[in-house]
């Protein structure tokens, strides 16, 4: 293979219109909210950036804390829960036979292929008070009913609708629908890697199932389950659509406050502060496991 | 040999996959404290009938018993066997004693037992004082020796091994070949093996079940295999061999007589069960043939025109020990000839062109009826 340094001209060439884009459009934007996250309104349009720190300690103070707390344990719980989902789908497509694959795999990634806001929209109508989950339920109970009726026992009472939406269930709900893709294809790819006689010279040693998935095929996955674990839980953090659509009036996440902040409020220094942290919070996440891979790779 | 019992029985065994038949109604005994080989090109079941031992498998119609019991519905966690895999499987996150400690402590053994035991098996595979290292510090032929500890700690029926030495160069494979033929004697545990290696196959081999196409071609010790072939495929799988086509025009109890159009008359001194004017196939190996001088050959206790052909060197390859020469026939085949190089300066060397004559004696051709 060419080495690029050799070949300065063409890499130049090749670069230059992708990082001027980046820059102007992505860095330059970026730089400018960071700038106002040390800033005051003045008035209605402007923002003095006098380098105060005031937005940061208000983002600390209790009620935006709690906030965050709750956003890091409903992505966290959202993540669990993609995980727990996940790895039996990811096991079961590893383990499906090669020509089911790919069609196996299709499904998984098959919601990317629609916007999110309609996914969403699709959602409410499975879950809202006259939705079919509802609506199914209700038929059963109402079949139920006559027939007990039937047999001449007292029939049910009126068949009340499930809350199935507007509250944390909901988000919970949502954000694990939305997030499953980004658990499953990770770990799909790190089980597919792994040496299939593995796992049976485990069973052949004795071990079940259970305890071959256990103390073999958890373990070396172990790679694709954080990569699986921080690409879920990093949107999943900042998920603004999902908390406002489908929550109720205590499911907003630190996304949402930011939003409004930047609307509603009209509070943009309070807002960017808000984000950076959200962005320094993620930042670390990913710091720690960019540290975790170079101690392993430099113990091999 | 009589006296043992089959620690495995394989009864009428057939193995479809969809409309492939992999494994065709086979039935084999493998006896207590044997070292079995199953021999056979790629994909002629040897390796499927292997992991329907293991249980990794199950057999489409037939029967597999291990030390007696049926094995129908024995999960490969409850059967008294263990294996050796090809790819040696040894696990990348644990440490070489952590690995052959792995099925032990499934088990619920105590642990002062398994330390001694782990020690014990690495001792026996020549790896004492490794236990603490990972498997990615460990050479090709370590981590086999690692993968067959692991196995034989667990002190199953039987050790099932799917080539095992194949991942190996060609220097420590020979090694590893008598190593493994010690080591299957020292712990009398009976060791079935599936290779498509010949020579592997015939050196460590108490007795070898040489596959073809899902069936059992011929079962026997290695020496019969190569000087008793039952078939052609035997015949031509072990070993290197020249065959003809012929008719057999003489049969009797201690002298028989096949007329090869491509070799000339073939006389043997033993009887063939065979009808007259039958077709079958006369075997003869390489070395089993005298090349002369033109002329000079003398075919002992064969009558006048049988066992002797002449033609002309047209190939030839050193091979360091023996040379092997590629003659042409008067009749247009080619018949292939091997000489042991005994002496370093050979007195009367043949060379490219050379016209010969050839000769064997009457005991050597192989009459195969299929």
């Amino acid at each position: 293979m060419q080495d690029w340094n050799r070949q300065k001209p063409a890499f130049l060439a090749l670069a230059t219109a992708p990082v001027l884009w980046l820059l102007a459009f992505f860095i330059l934007p970026l730089g400018i909210v960071w700038l106002y996250s040390f800033g005051r309104n003045v008035g209605l349009t402007d923002i003095d950036i006098s380098g105060t720190f005031a937005n940061y300690a208000r983002a600390l103070e209790p009620l935006y804390l709690e906030i965050f707390g709750k956003s890091v344990a409903v992505a966290a719980l959202t993540t669990l829960l993609c995980l727990v989902i996940g790895f039996p789908v990811a096991l079961a497509i590893t383990f499906a036979q090669p020509k089911w694959r790919p069609w196996l795999l299709l499904a998984v990634m098959l919601p990317f292929w629609t916007n999110l806001l309609i996914r969403t929209y699709a959602l409410i109508t499975v879950l809202r008070t006259q939705g079919y989950v509802n609506k199914s339920l209700g038929f059963l109970w109402d079949q139920a009913s006559s027939v007990k009726a039937f047999l001449g026992l007292a029939p049910l009472p009126t068949w009340e609708p499930l809350e199935l939406l507007y509250n944390n269930f909901a988000v919970i709900l949502g954000l694990v629908y939305v997030h499953l893709p980004f658990m499953v294809l990770p770990l799909y790819a790190a089980l597919d890697r792994m040496d299939k006689s593995l796992i049976e010279a485990s069973l052949d040693l004795g071990a079940g199932h259970l305890r071959t998935i256990t103390r073999i095929v958890a373990p070396l996955a172990a790679p694709g389950i954080i990569s699986g674990v921080i690409i879920t839980f990093v949107p999943a953090l900042g998920a603004y659509l999902t908390p406002d659509l489908m929550g109720g009036p205590d499911s907003q996440m630190i996304a949402n406050v930011i939003e409004r902040q930047f609307k509603r409020a009209n509070d943009w220094p309070f807002g960017a502060a808000l984000s950076f942290l959200l962005m320094y919070a993620t930042f670390m996440l990913i710091a720690l496991q960019a540290l975790r891979t170079r101690k392993i790779e430099a113990r091999q | 040999m009589s006296d043992k019992q089959p620690v495995i029985s394989i009864r009428n065994v057939t193995k479809r996959f969809g409309n492939m038949v992999a494994v065709d109604n086979v039935s084999i005994d493998i006896l207590e404290g044997e070292f079995f080989v199953l021999l056979g090109p790629s994909g002629c079941g040897k390796t499927t009938l292997l992991r329907m031992i293991a249980g990794f498998e199950l057999p489409s119609e037939g029967q597999i018993l291990i030390g007696g019991q049926d094995m129908a519905g024995v999960a490969p966690n409850r059967r008294p066997v263990n294996m050796v895999f090809q790819s040696y499987a040894v696990f990348p996150h644990m440490t070489v004693a952590d690995n052959v400690a792995y099925g032990l402590k499934i088990a619920g053994i105590e642990k002062s037992e398994i330390r001694h035991r782990v020690n014990e098996a690495l001792e026996l595979v020549s790896l004492g004082g490794l236990g603490t290292r990972m498997p990615d510090q460990l050479s090709g032929g370590q981590r086999q020796r690692v993968a067959l500890a692991r196995g034989l700690v667990m002190r199953p029926k039987v050790l099932l091994l799917d080539e095992p030495l194949s991942a190996l160069d060609a220097k420590l494979r020979a090694q590893m070949q008598f190593e493994l033929a010690e080591l299957q004697d020292n712990v009398g545990i009976t060791f079935v093996t599936v290779t498509h290696d010949q020579d592997e196959a015939l050196s460590m081999a108490c007795r070898i079940a040489v596959m073809n196409k899902g069936d059992v071609a011929q079962m026997a010790v290695p020496a019969d295999l190569y000087e008793h072939p039952a078939n052609r495929f035997v015949a031509d799988f072990i070993g290197s061999v020249n065959i003809f086509e012929g008719k057999l025009t003489l049969d009797e109890p201690e002298r028989a007589e096949v007329n090869c159009p491509g070799l000339g008359r073939v006389y043997l001194n033993h009887g063939v069960t065979g009808a007259h004017e039958t077709t079958v196939w006369v075997a003869i190996r390489p070395e089993k043939i005298t090349m002369t001088a033109p002329g000079k050959a003398k075919a002992k206790d064969s009558p006048a025109g049988t066992n002797i052909a002449h033609g002309q060197i047209k190939g030839m390859s050193y091979l360091g020990d023996i040379t092997l020469y590629d003659v042409r026939l008067e009749t247009g085949e080619s018949l292939r000839v091997s000489r042991p190089n005994l002496s370093r300066w050979d007195q009367e060397d043949f060379q490219w062109d050379d016209k010969v004559s050839l000769h064997w004696h009457p005991s050597s051709p192989i009459v195969l009826l299929s």
